[in-house]
């Protein structure tokens, strides 16, 4: 009888594919998506059945969380948006302050400490609890003048456009999104839609998930 | 990782010297780690689904005239009012306040409470309608939260909205009067 030889096989696997694989996922992802931006304040959005997407760009974001305001404003109008506001306030910032306010997403400090916030490096903006909040009281509205001085700096932005012949620019004003932390009191909420509306902004957005479950 | 131990292993004193048959693959499988590993990384910093958004219109607001008593023009038996209160609870009533038509019902959030309310009012707001010969109106919502409420409930109450589709819906002030109604009720 032949014994019946058992055929040594090497056990390496050939990995070639599954690196490929791998790379191709790699390059998806790197591709299709955005960074995470860095927000001061990190909220809970709540879910709706909504499909419809927050356009990309041009919208100034409130976010509201722990009746704390924070404020994001377009980068494209960032920095008229602090020249505008410096005037009205009668202050003033040099260069190296609206350049590091350009790249700085979005704040929650007075006016009065925003200096201060834009020495600071990156990350410690971030910190939690380090920025607590823009105030938005009937006393220091400031949050008001914010909003007002970015659709001001929007319109100037877009009529500078639109005079230098640029085309595909059409007039619109500065959409505005309320980011809303779902435990909120609506209360906050309330407050900050009133300020929108007695600037007659009537009309905005208010950011939420989709929802998963079956609703 | 598994790797055929090719070496000779020393020894072989005498033995004829042999060339080492070197392996032509290379090993690949420190590579795919570090792949991996990218894509782990990529998909935790990276947000891939963009935000939804829902669009609010509010009614416009005139400083000289605070409260304009825009309300009285709908028939009261095509008007629902939507009280929040507390612990995600909601009160609502059809009509007028001080003589509802049908009298305030407490309902829980989701498809087996409010939702099921909706839908029975807004066929009734059409029925309405249609008798008055105004086909193309119907129902009109009033929400008012307390200050019990969050955000997640507006926002589920509007998302009812977008769900049952009445004619007209918007937020409003709630009164002391309705304020008191919750308290009786416990809602607040």
């Amino acid at each position: 009888m032949a014994k019946v030889k058992i055929s040594k096989k090497s056990t390496r696997i050939d990995m070639t594919a599954m690196c490929d694989v791998a790379f191709l996922l790699l390059s998806f992802f790197i591709m299709s998506a955005t960074a995470k931006q860095p927000e001061p304040k990190a909220v809970d959005v709540p879910a709706s059945t909504v499909i419809e997407k927050l356009p990309e760009e041009g919208v100034a974001v409130i976010t509201v969380g722990e009746k704390q305001v924070f404020f994001t404003i377009p980068r494209d109008i960032r920095v008229l948006t602090l020249e505008k506001m410096a005037t009205l306030k009668g202050t003033s910032f040099t260069a190296e302050e609206k350049k590091k306010f350009e790249g700085m997403d979005g704040f929650g400090v007075p006016l009065s400490q925003l200096k201060a916030l834009l020495k600071l490096e990156n990350a410690e903006r971030n910190t939690p609890g380090l920025q607590k909040g823009i105030p938005y009281d009937s006393v220091g509205n400031q949050l008001g003048d914010w909003v007002q001085q970015a659709r001001y700096a929007n319109r100037e932005w877009l009529n500078e456009r639109i005079a230098a012949g640029e085309e595909n620019v059409k007039f619109r004003d500065l959409d505005i999104a309320i980011k809303g932390d779902a435990k909120e009191n609506f209360t906050t909420v309330q407050q900050v839609i009133d300020i929108l509306q007695d600037q007659k902004k009537n009309k905005f957005y208010l950011v939420t998930n989709l929802r998963g479950e079956n609703f | 990782m598994a790797e055929l131990n090719t070496g000779d292993g020393g020894g072989g004193k005498g033995k004829k010297v042999r060339s080492k048959k070197s392996n032509p693959g290379v090993d690949l499988t420190a590579m795919v780690d570090l792949a991996f590993l990218l894509i782990t990384f990529f998909m935790l910093t990276t947000s891939l689904a963009k935000k939804q958004a829902m669009e609010l219109a509010m009614p416009d607001k005139d400083k000289k005239d605070p409260q304009p008593d825009s309300t009285t023009k709908i028939p009261e038996e095509r008007m629902m009012t939507i009280l929040i209160g507390k612990d995600n609870r909601i009160l609502w009533y059809m009509g007028k306040f001080d003589a509802p038509t049908i009298p305030p019902t407490e309902a829980k959030f989701g498809k087996d409470g409010i939702r099921q309310d909706l839908l029975k009012n807004v066929a009734l707001g059409k029925e309405y309608a249609k008798r008055e010969g105004k086909p193309e109106q119907g129902l009109v919502v009033n929400i008012k939260a307390s200050d019990a409420a969050t955000f997640k409930n507006v926002v589920d109450i509007l998302d009812e909205m977008a769900i049952t589709h009445p004619q007209l819906y918007a937020i409003g002030d709630i009164t002391l009067g309705e304020i008191d109604l919750l308290k009786q009720t416990g809602v607040y």
